[in-house]
């Protein structure tokens, strides 16, 4: 059995299963869906400021979203390390062609370790993929009101208009890295 | 403790999120430079699951385990979902990583995250102080906004209004 588990799983169970989590959460409390609040809250929770924004959101009535984050470090861990996760064994050969002319090397893992680690951190690459990377994430997710799960999954499964224009937005700057600026940062 | 079995979600989520490799800087690539057809067969599918949830509770009624009645909240159009989505892009194409994603990330034995983590809180934090200077002008007229509204019938309007504006 756990060695079936700890084969790689095609997109076809992943992604109905994680659609599965927007009812899910809505008949298990009402909840949902939506991971980037979670950002919000921590600031009201840990930074005091005057700013409305985060002094005026009770934080504390959305925890729930706390314990669904807390799962998801437990669930990365726990397929780490018994499930066979941690890597991206089947990549398009298309992108390893693409991504070695970068100069990236190792494929092994789930990102590419020669940006991704500590000692890169202080250079003007690793600061533009680790620091202003997830600013960017954190400021727009929360600027255009969801990320991935509120608006591509949650949004989407609603049919909401706004949700479409947040996803389209989301492949405008995608592309935009990806086609025009990545190879000035390698 | 009530909010235990979010804990329990959660697991399930995470498990999902990196043994479906959506966690990968790799695959966001391969999918920005449209290679592959796995996230959006991942993302497609997943969004194809939740209106069929959806539709099923408003059909049948389904209440909340605590008895309430489910209410989903519209996604209000205004100029920061346009600028706001876009800046998120940039980050997701370059982290590789959404705000799952990010957490998972620590899970999954990549600690340099811990770094992207906090820059994605005070990303969301400079958010909040600019927040009262930043464009948010109304893109929807009322009728469309009528079309989008999800709440059955019986629900008073103003309730919504109001859910709406504590949520954003």
């Amino acid at each position: 059995m756990l060695d079936i588990l700890r084969e790689p799983w095609p997109w076809y169970i992943g992604g109905p299963l994680v659609g599965l989590m927007v009812p899910l959460l809505l008949l298990a409390g009402n909840k949902r869906f939506g991971i980037s609040s979670t950002l919000r809250q921590a600031c009201s929770a840990i930074i005091p400021t005057k700013a409305a924004f985060f002094k005026d959101y009770d934080w504390k009535a959305d925890s729930w979203n706390l314990m669904f984050v807390a799962g998801i470090v437990l669930g990365a861990l726990l397929s780490t390390q018994l499930l066979g996760g941690g890597n991206t064994p089947d990549l398009s050969s298309e992108t390893i062609i693409e991504l070695s002319a970068l100069g990236i090397t190792d494929f092994s893992g789930l990102v590419p370790k020669e940006v991704f680690n500590w000692s890169n951190l202080l250079t003007g690459q690793g600061f533009v993929f680790m620091v202003l990377g997830g600013f960017l994430v954190g400021f727009g997710a929360r600027y255009g009101g969801g990320c991935t799960s509120g608006h591509a999954i949650m949004g989407l499964s609603m049919l909401q208009f706004a949700s479409l224009m947040a996803v389209i937005g989301f492949f405008v700057g995608g592309l935009f890295i990806t086609h025009f600026l990545m190879p000035y940062l390698f | 403790m009530k909010n235990l079995k979010y804990l329990f979600f959660g697991l399930l989520f995470g498990v999902l999120l990196t043994k479906g490799e959506v966690i990968s800087w790799f695959r966001i690539q391969e999918m920005f430079r449209f290679q592959s057809f796995h996230m959006y067969g991942f993302i497609g599918s997943a969004v194809v699951t939740g209106f069929l949830g959806i539709q099923a509770i408003k059909w049948f009624k389904w209440k909340s385990a605590d008895g309430q009645r489910i209410s989903l909240l519209p996604k209000e159009l205004h100029t920061g979902v346009i600028i706001g989505g876009t800046l998120f892009g940039l980050g997701w194409a370059l982290t590789g990583a959404c705000p799952g994603p990010l957490y998972a990330h620590l899970g999954s034995g990549n600690g340099t995250f811990i770094v992207t983590i906090i820059s994605a809180m005070l990303g969301t934090f400079v958010y909040g102080l600019l927040r009262p200077y930043l464009p948010h002008g109304d893109l929807m007229n009322n009728q469309q906004k009528e079309k989008f509204y999800l709440y059955s019938e019986e629900t008073n309007q103003e309730v919504i209004h109001e859910e709406v504006r504590k949520a954003s």
